[in-house]
This record gives structure tokens, sequence and C-alpha cells, in this order.
């Protein structure tokens, strides 16, 4: 039987150390709402996300309640708009009135964010890609809660660059067009690398088009919990170190499976995977950069963070994986920089800078991620920035991300306000040489040597 | 069977068991094992109780003990016993 120390244990997780299930996220497949023009299209995807979704967030409430534990969001990833509207829409307008029509149906249901707003390009545009591409300036600022991510790279196919030299002025635009809100319309865009096809975490997720009609995902949390049990490791060796991260991670991702089956089973949908990262938020000690630094880094950028951060990511993983029956999404450790108290800090002190942020992102989860960049900074150099970050990924098979916001009208040393989870970041220098003559090449960088396992 | 764990948290005060057993009581919520310690200066006290036959909804049982705890001055939180046991239970 249970005893009061275990009860007390878990509570105190809670409580004291901000352990919440980040995210219930339910993908929907919008395939079969194509319907003969762009109206008929918007109407039956309003009411297939408001019909499948309609007890999403009363449900996660629900759970809350029964389990004494936070769910924060409830979220929504639907099939990439690209593929659904590709045979209605015309023009960019035609996408940006989909987009419309996500937004109306997610704020009726009651969902924080939809994300979705997507186009697949690792090898090449189609028309329609492109036109939901060029339509996201438009699509972000005008709607509130719709995320969008593009997929520009992968593995097997290499990297598109004629879309990647497209969305640094996609991003350029979007910055501007929301500059009343410190180009708040950038923080729901990412381009990636291999972009996975079940990522419950915003703004990447879309419902993958290998999925089923309707899934449940979950994106557990917790820095705060491998925070405080490190205390008991200080001056302890790596063995120890180890061990510890990985009984929390285990703990943690236990309760997202128990939500996870549970959402599952009384919204009457299948269950898809655990997402087992470690997301911070900008919180007092709920914080990436503070694990990091328990670990023995005097300031997140140091030398010895990659590492540190190779290890933490590494432990997260081996202490989760058993947990469920079931992982999947994005997986590690994030470092989104202006969602997380110290990495704010070191962003702030200049002991964290864009470089480092790079090489951390070859042995985490994600990518370089809400990081706030000079609002003049030039097109060439925010794609060049994701050439490198999708290059990351290609050759080491594994995901990227770029979420970089240019904040029109600031520079170095100024800070960007995101406001609740989204946070605050200082404005950090980027290296401003030319690098346009290689991102305007056009063509894409064919496939590394090791795509070919056939 | 459904079992649920209530815990309270707080300054140990004469009359908190009784007045979560008699809610107990009145709703037919069956107590199974109740246990009692002191952690970090507070009073702790968890209760494994089975709802199985209660005459309320869970959520609203949670919310009564809730508003309970607030009248006394202590946290009590009631929770599914899977939590824990999915926690510490492999």
């Amino acid at each position: 039987m249970l005893n009061i120390m275990e009860v007390h244990e878990t509570n105190q997780m809670i409580e004291q150390e901000k352990l919440d299930v980040r995210t219930i996220t339910m993908g929907i497949s919008l395939l079969d709402c194509v319907a003969g023009d762009v109206d008929g299209t918007c109407a039956r995807i309003y009411d297939k996300i408001t019909t499948c979704a309609r007890d999403l967030v009363s449900t996660g409430k629900a759970i809350e309640r029964d389990y004494g534990i936070p769910i924060v969001n409830k979220r929504i990833t639907v099939t990439p708009i690209s593929l659904v509207g590709g045979s209605v829409c015309r023009t960019s307008e035609d996408f940006v009135a989909i987009a419309h029509a996500l937004d109306k149906a997610a704020q009726q249901v009651g969902v924080d964010l939809i994300g979705g707003y997507s186009a697949l390009v690792s090898k090449s545009m189609t028309k329609a890609d492109e036109l939901l591409i060029r339509s996201l300036p438009q699509a972000l600022s005008q709607t509130d809660i719709v995320c969008s991510s593009v997929n520009v790279g992968s593995t097997k196919t290499g990297i598109d660059m004629d879309a990647v030299e497209l969305l640094g002025h996609i991003v350029k635009d979007i910055s501007y067009r929301t500059r009343d809100t410190d180009s708040y319309g950038c923080v729901k865009f990412v381009a990636f690398c291999n972009a996975p096809d079940d990522n419950p975490f915003m703004a990447g997720g879309f419902h993958g088009v290998t999925e089923g009609d309707a899934v449940i995902n979950v994106g557990v949390s917790g820095p705060g919990v491998v925070s405080r049990a490190l205390d008991a490791a200080t001056g302890k060796d790596f063995e120890f170190l180890c061990e510890t991260i990985k009984r929390t991670a285990f703990k943690i991702t236990r309760v997202g499976q128990l939500v996870a089956q549970e959402a599952s089973r009384r919204l009457g949908v299948p269950f898809g995977i655990i997402d087992l990262s470690l997301a911070p938020t900008p919180a007092v000690g709920d914080s990436v950069g503070e694990v990091l630094e328990k670990i023995g880094i005097g300031q997140v950028g140091a030398p010895g963070t990659t590492a540190a951060l190779a290890m933490l990511n590494d432990q997260v993983k081996k202490g989760g994986i058993m947990a469920s029956s079931y992982v999947g999404g994005l997986s590690g450790a994030f470092i989104p920089v202006s969602e997380d108290k110290n990495m704010i800090d070191a962003a702030t002190s200049g002991c964290l800078s864009i470089e480092k942020l790079e090489a951390m992102t070859c042995v985490c989860s994600v990518g370089l991620d809400m990081i706030a960049i000079p609002g003049d900074t030039e097109a060439s150099t925010i794609s060049g920035i994701m050439a490198d970050e999708a290059a990351i990924g290609m050759i080491n098979q594994k995901t990227t991300a770029v979420r970089l916001i240019p904040v029109y009208g600031k520079t170095v040393g100024e800070m960007a306000n995101f406001g609740g989870l989204m946070g605050y970041a200082p404005i950090i220098p980027v290296n401003r040489t030319d690098c346009s003559a290689f991102v305007t090449r056009g063509g894409r960088i064919p496939a590394p040597i090791h795509s070919f396992k056939n | 069977m459904n079992k649920a764990i209530i815990t309270v948290v707080g300054r140990d005060t004469v009359g908190i068991i009784a007045r979560v057993c008699t809610y107990l009581s009145n709703h037919h919520v069956n107590v199974l094992d109740i246990s009692q310690t002191i952690i970090d200066g507070f009073f702790n006290m968890m209760m494994i109780v089975d709802y199985a036959d209660a005459d309320r909804e869970f959520g609203d049982i949670v919310n009564d003990l809730d508003a309970i705890g607030e009248g006394i001055g202590v946290r009590i939180r009631c929770q599914r016993e899977e939590i824990f046991t999915k926690m510490h239970r492999v």
C-alpha cells in the first residue's frame, strides 16, 4: 500500500516544484474536409474541429481535478493545411481564409493554441506550399492562436534552400506586421528539419499524414522537479547524477502516461504518444538552465554547457522511455531562451550567445528557440541561420528547429516581451556577415550520404 | 473499489479528522487506512478511501473537501489513487 512519504513526494512535486502536464494535444486529420471551394472547405474544417474537440477542454479540466495535477494547455493539431487547401486555394488570401476558420474553431472549443497551418517542403515546394508560406504574414498577424510550421529539410531529402531563402523574407514580414506586439507573430512560426508527425508542443505541432483520424498526444514537463532532485546530487559523481535524473524523469513521465490514457479513454480517441520533453516556463525554479547550473555549470553558456545538456537530454530519455509504451514527438530538453528564467539571465549577461545555443541544439531535442534578435537583421542572415540549423538536423538525423524573433524597431540590449508562458528575452546579437550569395543560389542541398541505407 | 487519497496538510488543530470523517461518512465514502506524521514542522495526514458507493460525484467531493479545508485553515486534497501508484510502483 502507498505510504505517506510517497504521497507527500508527489504532492510536493506538484505544489512546490511545478510539476505539471504541459499539454494534452488532440491531433485531428482534416484530409476529409476538402470541399469544392474555399468556403465549403472552411465550413467542413470548422465543423470537424468543433465536433472532435468539443469535450477536450472540459475533459482536461476534469482530469486535472480528479488527479490534482495541473494540465497547463489543451491544444489541437491538424493536418498540414497546404495539403488540405491544395486543391481549392488559388491565392494566398484563400489560405488566410482557412487560417481564420482554424482560429474560430479553436476559440470556439476553448483551446490555447491550434497548430498545423503548415507545409512540408523538405525537398521542394508545390504551388500550394508556396502560397501557404506567402500567406503567413497575413495569417499570423490576423489570427490569434493559429500556429505554423514549415519543414524545410530532412535527412532523407536534403534541405530545400528555395524555401529557406523565402522564409527569411517571410519571417521579416511577420515581424513587421506584428510590430505593435514585439513581433509576436514570429513566436507562432517555426522552421523545422526532420519535423516529427506527432509533436504535441507548439508552435511546431501538426497532425502528420501518417497519423489516424484523431489522436491524443501528451507533453510532460518538469524541469523544476529535476532541479530539486539534483539538490541531493551536489558533489556526487556522474553515476549518481545520472541515476537521479533518470529516476525523476521516469516519475514525471508516468504521470504523463496516466493523463494520456485517461484523456484517451474519456474522449474515445486513441492514445498516440508521450513527449518526454523538459519544458521550462519563465517562472523561477521551472528552468532547464537551472538544471544545467545545478549540474555544475556556473551560468548557461559557459564551457561544459553542451556536455551537461547532452547528458541531461540522454538521461531524461533513458528514464522516461520505460515509463510509457509509446514515446514520440520531440522528447528531450527544450532550450527556449525567452521561456526559461536562467537562460534569459544568461543571455542578458552575455554569457549565452546564439553560437553557443547552436552548439547546444546539436545535443538536445529541438533547436534555436524563442530567441529575440535585432529587428533590422537581414532576411538572408535569418535564412543562413535556418540553413545552419537544418544542416545540423539533416546530418545528425535529428529534429532541429528555428524560431527566431527579429523584434521590429528594437536592437541589441533591449528587451522583448511576449507575455505569459512565451516569456521575455533580451535581444541578442547575431553575426551579420553577408551570406546572401549562399542562400540565394537556388535549388536544394542534396541528401547526405548516410541517408542511403537501402 | 475506487480508491482515492485524501491528504491534509497544515497546522494541527482539534477536530480535523473528525470533520473530514463526518463528511465522508455522510456521503458513503469508506475509509480504508489513515496515517499521519509531521513533515517539515507541518501536520500531514493521509487517508486511503473507497468512493465506489459515494452519493456524490468525485469532482464534487474534491471541491467539498477543499472548502472544508479552507474553513479550518488547512489544505485538504483528494486525488484518485492512480497518480501515486503510477509514479511510485513499477
